[in-house]
């Protein structure tokens, strides 16, 4: 039996500790929370009293940044345990993660880092997601990553290999539309093409966040996911024209860095709600 | 295949003298140096913050840049073993201690002892201390025998140095001033509920505390005070040691008298 992931169609924000007593001192206009798995993964003190209150109030999203899903290895056993440790406690309507590695060897790295796309590496990931499912008895979702190199051994689209990955699994699919927009900036494709690629019917939740602007070893516009500042315009206008194919989707807003205060965080989830509601609305005659 | 091109990225990532990893391509440029660096970045921008939040004292200490430089070595020579970022730089400490640049503050490898230690109280399992009322009720003819169990977050940080002075200063506790008397301090980690505390322990305390840690009874953990430190003083040591919240049970000689909140 494996449990499918509930979140509510409506939006969400990335949880950090510095909002906790307003988050809890009002009801909050919000869907669900998402946190970092690994931030959780201490045997008490703040961390869990904090998420204990706003899993009470609050569906619940959990997203993990270290299980290395993209690595050619063997996932991390003991790492995976503490995860299933994690949803077993908490129950999350969701748990996620991505198309990336993070660990080699020893070595934890701390980052998203890329992969190239082919047969072989399809077949690593979709085992490591066969075998994640089946250690958390639950569907996970796969999320597109944002890459600022290319392999030239990659034989596969990223699109295409996504759906394979889905398809192959069983897994839903986590679209970050910032990741799609920063990803097709930085290697010259278009990100209207990507999305009308995309197997939407895999999507079960969305994530938008803001990107920093450098340039690369040619001068062209070299995008960052930075995290640390408010979605993009061409950003929202991607989202929107997803959420008018797909109808309300879970959507959340992700910013890590340079946290700002709780409302101006909870204005971009009201943001990313107006859309939201436009696509639920039956169409006028 | 695909385990040597992850190989190769991985060396280049925390050595920046590694060549560019083979195989990577761009739209725009054939070596795609600048792009790669923004990995590299990532990696190490992100490790030397870690340590910047678990150890913000030394940061204050040292100052940022000095902080920055000191950090990078310690990341490229210890990078990560594990996905649980709240363990990273346990060994910090011992690198400064080691690390040449910093020599002139000597104090700075207990202050990040001291720093560590909160840490791992803050994620330390939660557990209820007993209360005063609980010894008092004792008979006094059951206190040499009784053992206790501490609070799985208590830590203690010893130091020749006034490291809980030094710690207190650096921290927002108290305002910066000249350190007349210099004198070692030891200090008490602690989070009975959800506040990290820091406590200067007394005089014989920590090798009090450090006996009861290893299950010795009361009686023998007094003497490892006294032998320590002949201005130990048991009952401010007690009173202490259960006021702070540092017992989460108590023991008595007896096994029918056996006694756990």
């Amino acid at each position: 039996m494996r449990l499918s992931s509930t979140l509510p169609a409506r939006t969400g924000v990335g949880f950090k500790p510095a909002h906790f007593r307003e988050i809890v001192a009002a009801a909050q206009p919000l869907g669900f929370f998402e946190i970092h798995a690994e931030n959780y993964m201490g045997a008490g003190g703040p961390p869990h009293a904090q998420l204990t209150a706003l899993r009470e109030r609050h569906a619940l999203s959990v997203h993990g940044v270290g299980l290395s899903i993209g690595s050619p290895r063997p996932l991390d056993r003991e790492h995976l345990r503490r995860l299933k440790i994690l949803c077993d406690r908490y129950q999350p309507e969701s748990f996620s993660e991505h198309l990336a590695w993070s660990s080699h060897g020893e070595v934890f790295y701390n980052d998203l880092l890329p992969l190239p796309y082919t047969d072989e590496t399809l077949r690593s990931v979709a085992d490591h997601i066969d075998e994640v499912q089946n250690a958390l008895g639950r569907e996970m979702l796969l999320e597109n990553p944002s890459t600022y190199v290319q392999f030239s051994d990659s034989t596969i689209p990223e699109v295409m290999f996504l759906t394979e990955v889905a398809q192959r699994s069983g897994c839903g699919l986590l679209l970050d539309v910032n990741n799609v927009f920063v990803s097709a900036k930085n290697h010259g494709a278009s990100a209207t093409d990507y999305l009308a690629a995309f197997p939407l019917d895999r999507v079960k939740e969305i994530h938008l966040g803001g990107h920093d602007e450098q340039t690369d070893d040619a001068g062209a516009p070299l995008l960052i996911d930075a995290h640390g500042s408010p979605v993009a315009d061409p950003v929202w206008a991607l989202y929107a024209g997803v959420i008018a194919r797909t109808g309300p989707l879970p959507t959340l807003i992700e910013w890590d860095n340079d946290v700002p205060g709780w409302p101006t965080l909870l204005n971009e989830a009201i943001a990313a709600q107006a859309i939201l509601d436009l696509a639920a609305r039956p169409a006028a005659a | 295949m695909v385990t040597h091109i992850q190989s190769d990225f991985a060396d280049a990532l925390l050595d920046p003298g590694q060549p560019l990893p083979r195989g990577l391509t761009s739209h725009t440029a054939a070596i795609p140096a600048r792009r790669f660096a923004v990995y590299r970045n990532n990696v190490v921008t992100s490790l030397v913050q870690a340590l910047r939040t678990r150890f913000p004292a030394v940061d204050r200490l040292v100052g940022a840049e000095f902080f920055a430089g000191m950090a990078r070595v310690f990341v490229s020579e210890h990078p990560p073993r594990s996905p649980l970022l709240m363990t990273y730089g346990d060994d910090f400490p011992d690198f400064i201690e080691g690390f040449a640049p910093a020599a002139e503050l000597p104090y700075l490898a207990d202050v990040a002892r001291l720093e560590a230690a909160r840490t791992r109280a803050y994620h330390a399992a939660d557990e209820i201390p007993v209360d005063l009322a609980r010894l008092q009720s004792l008979s006094p003819a059951a206190l040499p025998g009784l053992r206790v169990t501490l609070h799985p977050s208590a830590n203690i940080v010893r130091s020749t140095h006034p490291i809980v002075t030094i710690w207190a200063m650096n921290s927002g506790e108290v305002a910066l001033a000249p350190i007349a008397d210099w004198h070692a301090e030891d200090a008490l980690v602690l989070r009975p509920e959800m506040d990290v505390e820091v406590r200067k322990l007394p005089p014989g305390g920590a090798a009090f505390i450090g006996a009861l840690a290893r299950d010795a009874p009361l009686a023998a953990a007094a003497e490892a005070g006294i032998a320590e430190n002949s201005e130990f003083d048991l009952a401010a040591n007690l009173a202490g040691l259960i006021g702070s919240g540092l017992v989460t049970a108590i023991h008595l000689a007896e096994p029918d008298q056996e006694h756990t909140p």
